[in-house]
């Protein structure tokens, strides 16, 4: 590749899709060195940037600048001995720009690694080639399965020090890629890299003959970020009902919203829930151009052919394939906060645009990510960090998807209603897909809705 | 079925967005969430391009209704005279309310003192929190970025702030899917931030996709100035040049507007968005780091100012 060369011109910078993806890998798997090099050799590392870098390295007592120092944290969390969540980082080529979610590795960290998987498109996992797939790996591999995130990288670092052997890449990969095929990951892409060297990770290995996969950054850019979404049902949370009620635009009434899931067309018969009352799309306008089709994830303002009781919170679907309403929700959940959750808790539920009252029936299991994804049946609390199953009752029905079949309206959070906290992340349904070989033979290579 | 995929030229479908197209449905999203959720929102409004982009964004959001905001400014009394113009002409031509808070206000009742080096940055926060407080703004829209700088890089979209402005890193909460929780106590605020994803070269695109007028300072002009500390700064009455700083006449123009004090010009001779666009995308230092004296002082400049309630 050598889009990263040289500077783009205006037309070729606005031509350009977005990729959300995350990284995943403990300190020592050189996961600070290879979102080092991305934006480096991305020239998304400035040059006063560098030279802070060098500064710090040098305070430091260190000679060469640590590019791992660009990634590091606040001075806050040094001095509090606490680590905020996930740093987010921004680079470009001529094909994509990128959204990096930046995640800490460490095995408490695994609410890091959830949030930051929750708006990735892609998910990045390293392993030190010297160590294979550790109980980490496993746990990451596990997370990118829960949150669906549509495609994961395998990226065997350090083949520079085991010789660039083939052998011990394929090895990992095929390991790696049975354990995360048996936890439903729909695709995954293994590559040998050396992070420190660059190797295969912007230019392609002249060390590696043997592979004829892609490099890194060449995978980033071409990994499709949209599928045919013909094949999702269209899902529209109403954020905002929109009323001018001025002399030019007397009877305007529009629903303004962000469109979560599927396309949109005006004609489309839809149902508004959760009251279940049905009627038409009248008009959809995108930002100021009224468009006959809208899809996920455009904002738009939907018009409907009758005068419908719709306010925000309330959900627009197609008659026919609007999902079930429900005031039981069952749900696997990541404990946030250090504060556990208990059977009996009454907190709020935020799901799309609606928070409603909640309250937590039951705690079915928790899963131990480390230890083959053991079940521990009815645990006392969830602490943080805790993966488990949660079973709750809602105050007012709620129209909510299995996560597996739409993540944003599949997704929801619990919130402490006597300040605000946010407690948990969860997701509507069973933790892990199916493996798809045991699908019975229906072959869906589509990979997740999203 | 499960596979490892070789590489092909693989192609998205045509339901792929340009990434302004996805920036822009985020930040209509979040705009939005706020309308529905809090009871006084207020976009913070220079006439800088930050700003501008946010209200641009905000009037498509809710069109064809008037937007459902305030503005408030800051006025460190050492404004660029071709911001505060366009900050006027555009509140005037979309009928909005500006409130404006003073920092001269505060120098000249006492309540705040001009420090030795003439920076009027560090100044804002005080009028900043008390407009929030007096005029009970419970969310309030603030232009940052995080590819601004480090302290930026783990800003939350929706911040929360004490009733003393302050940020309290245990009390970020995280952030996932869309879900953005803005509970908070009364005298409590939140700082939302829609442009949190864009870079410094996203919004220069934007504006020239979208066609928004700026301020003439950030294309290149011939302009007074005289060199401190490395940058380019206007001669005025904030107190420059000192003896020994020469001025020259010099083709500049601005990639941040700010105080004058700490606000410097870069060596440019882009006169259009697209010479602009190109520079930016072939500039080898951050704007932060070519303009803002204010940025410089320490490695953690930024992250104390954000702690004691600076945007």
């Amino acid at each position: 590749m050598t889009s990263t060369t040289s500077p783009l011109t205006a037309e070729e910078l606005s031509a350009t899709t977005l990729l959300r993806f995350a990284t995943a890998g403990s300190v020592d798997d050189g996961k600070s060195t290879l979102v080092g090099r991305l934006l480096h050799d991305s020239k998304s590392v400035l040059s006063d940037q560098l030279e802070a870098v060098e500064r710090a390295s040098l305070g430091r007592g260190q000679e060469a600048p640590d590019l791992a120092l660009l990634t590091d944290g606040l001075r806050a969390e040094r001095e509090q001995g606490i680590t905020i969540d996930v740093a987010y980082r921004y680079f470009a080529t001529a094909r994509r720009r990128f959204i990096l979610a930046d995640t800490p590795g460490h095995v408490q960290y695994t609410r890091n690694m959830v949030t930051g998987a929750s708006t990735a498109e892609l998910a990045v996992v390293l392993v030190d080639a010297r160590n294979g797939v550790v109980e980490q790996t496993r746990r990451h591999a596990a997370v990118a399965a829960l949150l669906r995130v549509p495609h994961v990288v395998l990226a065997v670092n350090k083949m520079d020090l085991v010789d660039y052997a083939e052998p011990v890449f394929a090895a990992i990969a095929e390991e790696f890629t049975s354990y995360a095929a048996s936890l439903g990951v729909p695709e995954i892409t293994a590559i040998p890299i050396s992070a420190l060297a660059g190797d295969n990770v912007v230019e392609p290995s002249a060390n590696m003959d043997w592979y004829g996969g892609p490099t890194v950054l060449e995978h980033l850019e071409t990994v499709p970020v949209s599928h045919d979404l013909t094949g999702c049902p269209a899902r529209f949370p109403v954020q905002y009902v929109i009323r001018p009620q001025t002399a030019d635009h007397p009877d305007y009434r529009g629903y303004a919203g962000q469109i979560a899931s599927g396309l949109l067309r005006v004609g489309d018969p839809v149902t508004v829930l959760p009251s279940g009352r049905t009627t038409t799309i009248a008009g959809i306008d995108a930002l100021g151009r009224s468009v006959d089709t809208a899809w996920a994830p455009q904002s738009v303002t939907v018009l409907l052919a009758d005068d419908l009781d719709v306010s925000r919170g309330d959900l627009i679907a197609p008659t026919g394939s609007a999902p079930a309403v429900t005031q039981d929700v069952r749900a696997t959940v990541c404990h946030l906060h250090e504060r556990p959750l208990r059977i009996g808790e009454r907190v709020l539920l935020k799901h799309a645009t609606r928070t409603v009252k909640a309250i937590v029936k039951a705690l079915p299991y928790r899963i131990d990510l480390s230890h083959g994804l053991a079940h521990e049946n009815d645990p006392a609390a969830l602490e943080v960090n805790d993966i488990g199953a949660v079973q709750l009752r809602t105050a007012e029905p709620l129209p909510i998807d299995a996560y597996a079949d739409v993540r944003l309206t599949g997704a929801f959070l619990l919130i402490d209603p006597a300040d605000g906290t946010t407690l948990t992340a969860g997701m509507a349904g069973e933790a892990f897909a199916e493996p798809s070989s045991a699908a019975g033979g229906a072959a869906d290579d589509e990979g997740w809705d999203f | 079925m499960t596979t490892t995929v070789t590489h092909t030229e693989q192609r998205d479908s045509p339901y792929a967005l340009t990434h302004l197209d996805a920036l822009e449905s985020e930040a209509v999203h979040i705009f939005r969430e706020v309308a529905g959720e809090f009871e006084r929102p207020v976009i913070l409004f220079s006439g800088g391009k930050d700003s501008i982009v946010m209200l641009h964004l905000a009037l498509k959001a809710f069109a064809p209704a008037p937007v459902p905001f305030a503005l408030l400014h800051v006025d460190t009394g050492h404004n660029f005279p071709e911001v505060l113009d366009l900050r006027d002409r555009t509140v005037a031509r979309h009928g909005l309310r500006l409130h404006v808070a003073k920092v001269q206000d505060y120098i000249d009742d006492g309540r705040l003192r001009e420090r030795p080096d003439g920076l009027r940055n560090p100044l804002q926060t005080v009028p900043l929190t008390e407009a929030i407080a007096s005029l009970r703004f419970d969310a309030v829209f603030g232009g940052g970025r995080r590819d601004e700088e480090k302290a930026r890089a783990k800003e939350r979209v929706f911040s929360l702030r004490d009733e003393f402005s302050q940020w309290d890193p245990r009390r970020q909460r995280p952030e996932l899917w869309q879900l953005y929780n803005g509970r908070h106590a009364a005298g409590e605020h939140v700082r939302v931030f829609p442009l949190s994803n864009w870079t410094e070269l996203d919004v220069w695109q934007y504006i020239a996709r979208e066609g928004i007028e700026l301020p003439e300072i950030y294309f290149a002009h011939e302009r007074e100035v005289f060199n401190r500390n490395g940058m380019w700064l206007t001669a005025g009455e904030w107190g420059g040049p000192k003896p020994g700083e020469p001025v020259q006449t010099r083709l500049v123009r601005y990639r941040t507007v700010g105080d004058m004090s700490c606000t410097g010009a870069v060596d440019s001779a882009a006169t259009t968005l697209d010479s602009v666009i190109t520079e930016i995308a072939a500039s080898r230092l951050t704007e932060r780091g070519a303009t803002r004296a204010d940025d410089k002082m320490s490695e953690a400049a930024m992250e104390d100012r954000k702690r004691e309630g600076y945007f």
